[in-house]
């Protein structure tokens, strides 16, 4: 790294969150971090352009009172998190400031300038190693490790190191804080001391492992819709797109709660701040499904919110990401969420806008779309050093302009995410939850995970699935020409056709989010649950009228939901499964 | 003790520019024009020592040789008890005739966020006696709502009803781009409601100069931010952002920024929402409510100003043709006080009724396209003619409970108890006996 910690400048112009700064001495680097003085507070910015002597910088903070001739120290690094035990159950702002620290005052207000340690310096942590001195290592390998809440905490070799390394001296078992060398290693000839904690600059990928996989094992949300018909893949990527007030928020949350995963990060970017609040107040509360300890022990919350500075916004997504790709590095599953992607994109267009780059769709600059991929390539399964394997999962809302999908960034996510869950309005505003649309949505992954699928859940999932799916469009399309036609207009089997796809729509792909029992469906039941339905929608029915066809549905249909709110091992539930079967048989059908 | 300026070099809209030191960024500065008349004006860029700044009271008229003081300061107002009851423009100057606050703190407008730790989940329901509001969206302290509506409807007929029935402690009018009438209108409407002595109004009218209808939000939430940390609630009615939206536009050409959308600045979003984010319930202080108005350009809700408040907003409520929309209308943060603050049976009422009206429609549009009428859609056309009358007209004024229990009412006037979708156990505590 090149030695800055000379370059020193100052401020000759200022536009909003930008500000334009001419060297004085020492060079610059892109990317790199600088604090401008004012006479209240030191204000942390990055360099995003270099002309000349002058480098363009967003500064991270309000701008207020800012003027030409104040100082800039310039520090030689780039944005940078900071990685080790305790990031865990942290609730952080984009530059990962830990908001519960800045809350020491009696003060409502984040006062601009102060930047706090995101890691407690004290604590102390039960080390034990797991290497011995002789040892070669290679950069991201496990050192050593530490209980941290539910988790093995793995200590890490620096992850940018280069080659591999000597291990010359390693701690005993013992408590240490991460601030003590528990290593040291001999790299090049040269011996570095090693701490639990490390720097890593956000906008870089952590790529210390061995080797990518092709992602195979379902991700296990406990909404019916995506688990059944559009899976995610651990290691997958998902976006969920969609109008205002479709539910994007509380998909997101459902998700972080239930997913059968190590740890959830979720990152609220450019999005209310009551929704953090929520989580904030109910995750302590809740308990994690794995482990049953609390859910906010396996969780990280990043938190930009709208009306926080729009710089800290565009680098709180990455912060999200590199946190994942470094539990990942301990063959930890890990999920992050960003809420919303649109967001982040936008605080890119503003920046853009104020160095009057030359626009492209939407005034979105011309980087965006690889600005997108280049995000939702970092997510993926790996194979590390270690021969465990680690994944970061990553699911990105989108808000695109008027629900338009059309829109740049929605267009440019769809192209390098492999689920596509995407919300409709009409659906939202007839209160169908999750309002995700299931005709135009998608899952590359059913037939990427087909055999993993077929050989855990039923030997015919993944066939069922699609015939599911067929049936729903063959549903749409009669739906369509009754409002043409009529009811009088189709043929009895049609209505049936119409009717089962109704059911399905209305009992299995939509769940109620504030119901205790309904809210989730362990993947059990699912199963359980999609193979009863699927009887039913194979059940070749008969009927002398419409009236009487519409008076066994209705029967069946509520039977059906009703058992959705009996929980799976109750009486009640087993009462509406026989009821079920009965009524099945009732209608002509045959039980196997 | 401040250096003056006498030499503006440009004059853009309702920008200036000069070459001045020693500046700092959103700076206030006096402007007093050659013939006596004066404005406040704020820096908005400063380029080494060319500095821009927007003034207040628009450059119409403005001589370059109209001298600059810059104050050292960014925009502030006053904050103390005397601010109720009274009415001042959106500079801050008051309109009421009565003398300014003396003696008073002083506050800088649009300060930092609110720290998410130091907000709490918000848990208080506000009752406004309108069922659309009550029983379907209902309104939460501390949460931002929009009204999205169109030119000609009685949207602040509506604002200032729910202002008188929803029992604030404060109400603060930021009046943006009204028309004189609809002015006085509020004022006449919170003096016979008796409310004008827990009211302060911040009004710009559609004849005042553009600038200043930026400053309306900031100086309306500044003065409720001050309320609200001294532990009262806070009701802020905000009308009509569009215009406001507008004004940024206006600003940011005149600026050559790049626009994104229709000509809005790429920062429209951020812009709005750190207005709408002011909303707070604070952790052992007061709480602040925000109602808007939101006219949408056509009635087009895709427009950027409708489009991106929805998206920052708690929800919005729909007020076509003189009705609020059960179908586009949402509260989000209905979940927090439906069935935990009101009635346990808010839930399944609320959804089982308005998935019965969107399936009426169906069946009304099904007839007026010629279809046969089925006996199922008798019943939804009954149902669809009592939900119009009962809870659809504005002009309904009931509280919430009784208006649950007409709710049960109407669906065993028209259904059989199956055919609702609700719980059963739900079903078996409410439906109206011998129905």
């Amino acid at each position: 790294m090149i030695d800055s910690s000379l370059t020193t400048g100052h401020v000759v112009g200022i536009n909003g969150n930008m500000m334009a700064v001419e060297v004085d001495t020492g060079s610059v680097v892109q990317n790199e971090v600088a604090f401008v003085k004012l006479p209240d507070a030191k204000l942390k910015a990055e360099v995003i352009k270099v002309i000349g002597k002058k480098c363009y910088m967003q500064v991270f903070e309000d701008t207020t009172g800012m003027a030409v001739g104040m100082p800039v120290e310039f520090t030689g690094n780039m944005l940078s998190v900071e990685l080790g035990p305790g990031l865990l159950g942290q609730i952080y702002d984009g530059l990962q400031n830990p908001l519960t620290l800045l809350d020491n005052k009696q003060e409502f207000f984040l006062q601009r300038g102060q930047y706090k340690a995101p890691i407690d310096r004290e604590k102390k942590w039960d080390w034990k190693p797991v290497v011995a001195v002789g040892d070669r290592v290679r950069g991201g390998q496990w050192l050593g490790e530490v209980p941290e809440k539910f988790i093995t905490h793995r200590v890490l070799t620096p992850l940018g190191m280069h080659g591999s390394a000597v291990v010359k001296k390693i701690l005993p078992a013992g408590a240490y804080a991460i601030t003590e060398a528990v290593a040291e290693l001999e790299v090049n000839g040269k011996v570095v001391p090693v701490t639990m904690s490390q720097e890593w600059p956000v906008k870089k990928a952590i790529k210390a492992y061995k080797e990518r996989i092709y992602p195979e094992e379902l991700l296990i949300t406990r909404q019916r819709i995506i688990d059944t018909l559009f899976p995610i893949s651990r290691g997958g990527t998902s976006c969920i797109p969609g109008p205002f007030g479709a539910g994007k928020t509380v998909l997101q949350h459902l998700i972080s709660k239930f997913s059968s995963v190590d740890l959830v990060i979720v990152v609220a970017c450019g999005e209310r701040a009551g929704e953090v609040v929520e989580l904030i107040h109910e995750f302590p509360e809740m308990k994690d499904p794995k482990t049953g300890g609390s859910l906010m022990d396996r969780t990280i919350i990043i938190c930009n919110t709208s009306s926080m500075p729009v710089a800290a916004r565009e680098a709180s997504v990455y912060t999200g990401i590199t946190l994942g790709e470094y539990y990942r590095q301990m063959g930890l599953d890990v999920l992050v969420l960003a809420d919303s992607t649109s967001r982040w994109a936008q605080a890119m267009r503003e920046m853009s806008g104020r160095l009057e780059e030359i626009p492209g769709e939407e005034a979105f600059p011309a980087y965006l779309e690889s600005r997108i991929a280049g995000l939702y390539e970092r997510a993926g399964l790996v194979k590390l050093h270690d021969d465990a394997h680690g994944a970061v999962t990553l699911i990105g809302t989108v808000s695109p302009a008027g629900g338009n999908f059309e829109e740049p960034v929605t267009q440019a996510t769809l192209k390098v995410v492999g689920a596509f869950l995407g919300l409709s309005r009409k659906r939202s505003d007839e209160r169908k939850f999750p309002a995700i649309d299931p005709l135009d949505s998608y899952s590359l992954y059913i037939d990427q995970m087909a055999d993993s699928l077929n050989k855990n859940l039923d030997r015919e999932w993944t066939r069922m699935v699609h015939e599911a799916e067929a049936l729903l469009g063959r549903g749409a399309e009669i739906g369509k020409m009754m409002t043409v036609v009529g009811e009088e207009g189709i043929s009895i089997e049609d209505l049936v056709s119409y009717l089962k796809s109704e059911m399905l729509d209305f009992t299995y792909l939509q769940q109620n989010a504030f119901d205790d029992i309904d809210c989730a469906a362990t993947i059990e039941r699912q199963v359980v649950d999609f193979k009863l339905l699927y009887k039913a929608l194979k059940t070749p029915f008969s009927f002398e009228t419409k009236a009487e066809a519409r008076k066994f549905f209705v029967n069946l249909q509520d039977n059906f939901y009703q058992k959705n709110y009996a929980a799976e091992d109750s009486p009640e539930y087993a009462k509406f499964v026989s009821k079920i079967e009965e009524i099945i048989v009732s209608g002509g059908g045959r039980l196997v | 003790m401040f250096k003056e300026y006498t030499k503006i070099t440009n004059i853009i809209g309702d920008i200036i520019e000069l070459s001045a030191e020693g500046v700092t960024y959103r700076e206030l500065a006096a402007i007093t024009n050659h013939n006596g008349d004066t404005s406040l004006a704020q820096v908005i860029r400063i380029d080494g020592t060319k500095v821009s700044l927007q003034v207040f009271a628009g450059a119409k008229g403005m001589s370059n040789r109209a001298s600059v003081r810059f104050l050292g300061h960014p925009m502030r107002v006053p904050y103390s008890e005397d601010l109720l009851g009274r009415i001042f423009s959106g500079s801050g100057q008051p309109l009421d005739g009565k003398p300014a606050i003396a003696n008073a703190e002083e506050t800088d407008i649009g300060g930092p966020s609110v720290n998410p730790v130091k907000r709490v989940v918000p848990r208080n329901f506000i009752e406004t006696r309108i069922p659309m509001i009550d029983l379907f969206n209902p309104l939460v302290e501390s949460q931002k709502l929009p009204i999205f509506s169109t030119p000609g409807e009685p949207f602040n007929e509506l604002l200032a009803r729910i202002a008188l029935q929803a029992k604030a402690d404060i109400v603060i009018l930021g009046g943006i781009g009204l028309k004189f009438d609809e002015y006085i209108g509020f004022r006449r409407k919170f003096e016979e409601g008796g409310i004008m002595d827990r009211t302060v109004m911040f009004v710009h009218t559609a004849a005042d100069p553009v600038v200043e209808r930026l400053l309306v939000p900031d100086m309306a939430l500044a003065v409720a931010e001050q309320f609200g940390i001294a532990g009262k609630r806070v009701l802020v009615l905000l009308t009509d952002m569009t215009a406001f939206a507008d004004a940024l536009k206006e600003i940011s050409v005149a600026m050559e920024q790049v626009p994104s959308n229709l000509g809005y600045p790429g920062s429209l979003y951020s812009d709005l929402a750190s207005r709408y984010e002011k909303a707070v319930d604070f952790d052992g202080a007061g709480s602040i409510t925000i109602l808007a108005v939101t006219t949408m350009p056509g009635g087009d809700v895709t427009h950027p100003v409708p489009d991106n408040t929805g998206y920052i907003t708690e929800g919005q409520y729909y007020l076509v043709n003189g009705v609020i929309n059960p179908f586009g209308s949402l509260s989000r943060l209905k979940q927090l006080v439906i069935g935990k603050v009101t009635r346990e049976d808010h839930g399944a009422v609320m959804n089982s009724m308005i998935r019965l009206y969107a399936k009426a429609l169906e069946s009304k549009k099904k007839i007026s396209m010629g279809f046969e009428k089925t006996e199922t859609d008798e019943k939804y056309l009954r149902y669809a003619d009592l939900f119009e009358q009962r809870f659809m007209d504005l002009r309904v004024d009931i509280p919430l409970n009784d208006a649950l229990d007409l709710g049960w009412k109407t669906m065993a006037e028209c259904f059989d108890r199956s055919e609702i979708g609700v719980k059963k156990e739900v079903v078996d505590a409410h439906w109206p006996k011998g129905a």
